[in-house]
């Protein structure tokens, strides 16, 4: 269920603030982990939703936020589009599963990223469909912001290569 | 159901995790599986408080044996265990047939040597569970053929 998902979670970032003293460290490594979940885990939602390939960047955010989000964490974020040239996006969260057992961030933890691991899965889950994206936290719940907000700004697309593969 | 991918995933990205931090920095082998259990005793005591708030009070320790057996493994591995042994002084044998997360890795003799990295989260998950019960105990695993464990 998820709570085992929710608990463990905590669980790791707790013995990851033990382990590393500096936010930063910490920050990275969820990321990594993140990012590894990430590439597989896309072949997993792949494999379940049957979903067709999106044609554009919008799309892309769409499914992340309307059926990923949904199938793997049980909320649906809002999506909107924060740039002209139609490659940044927004995903905003009012309600985040992960941080349900978690009432505040202590003190001295201030700058840490709770669920940074957020942003290394979407992050290694697009660059398995060869996008690339920076993916970061614009606003967090935990750290005082109205809602929870994660920026997906995709970059250029990675070249493909098929024809260079010797 | 999707959740349990999520969570899969997630474990196998924290052992491989925690032991590539272990190879970089200092701190030995064993203390990885220490980390690991710590973090099962953390999550089995939140989940078994979570699950058992409705159920009605066990009535001794082969009772909350079955519980761990029965419910608490199919909420957490979506399976019962295979086999519960006991010689009727506190000790108990479960036995897997087929271990939820082993089951990824291939049926054979090559990765015996890896499984206890995968089997330290969920005893302390189990030892966890159990202190909140009110029962101190020490869990072990052992994997002789994969993915059975017991």
């Amino acid at each position: 269920s998820r709570e085992l998902f929710v608990l463990t979670y905590g669980a790791l970032v707790a013995q990851l603030c033990k382990d590393y003293e500096k936010d930063e460290d910490v920050n990275t490594c969820l990321d990594r982990m993140g990012y590894g979940i990430g590439v597989r885990l896309i072949e997993d939602f792949l494999a379940r939703s049957a979903v067709k390939k999106c044609r554009s960047y919008s799309e892309t955010a769409e499914m992340i936020a309307q059926v990923a989000f949904k199938m793997y964490l049980g909320v649906t974020p809002s999506v909107s589009c924060t740039s002209a040239a139609g490659d940044e996006f927004s995903l905003i969260l009012d309600k985040n599963p992960l941080v349900d057992f978690v009432e505040e961030l202590p003190a001295e933890r201030a700058s840490l990223c709770y669920c940074n691991l957020l942003c290394g899965v979407i992050r290694g889950a697009l660059e398995m469909v060869h996008l690339a994206a920076e993916v970061t936290f614009l606003q967090d719940k935990l750290k005082g912001d109205a809602v929870t907000e994660i920026g997906i700004i995709f970059l250029k697309k990675t070249e493909d290569k098929k024809h260079k593969r010797n | 159901m999707a959740d349990e991918a999520l969570f899969l995933l997630l474990h196998s990205e924290m052992v491989a995790g925690l032991y590539r931090a272990a190879e970089q920095g200092e701190g030995e082998n064993g203390r990885c599986i220490t980390k690991l259990e710590n973090m099962g005793f953390r999550v089995g005591q939140g989940l078994i408080e979570r699950f058992t708030k409705d159920t009605a009070r066990f009535k001794d320790e082969l009772d909350i044996m079955k519980f761990i057996c029965k419910d608490f493994w199919t909420t957490v591995f979506k399976k019962q265990i295979d086999n519960l042994r006991t010689n009727h002084q506190g000790i108990y044998v479960l036995q897997d047939n087929k271990f939820r997360l082993l089951t990824q890795m291939s049926a054979g003799k090559q990765y015996l040597e890896h499984a206890p990295k995968y089997l330290a989260f969920t005893c302390g998950l189990i030892r966890g569970g159990l202190s909140n019960l009110g029962i101190k105990s020490i869990v072990t695993a052992e994997v002789s053929t994969m993915p059975a464990c017991k």
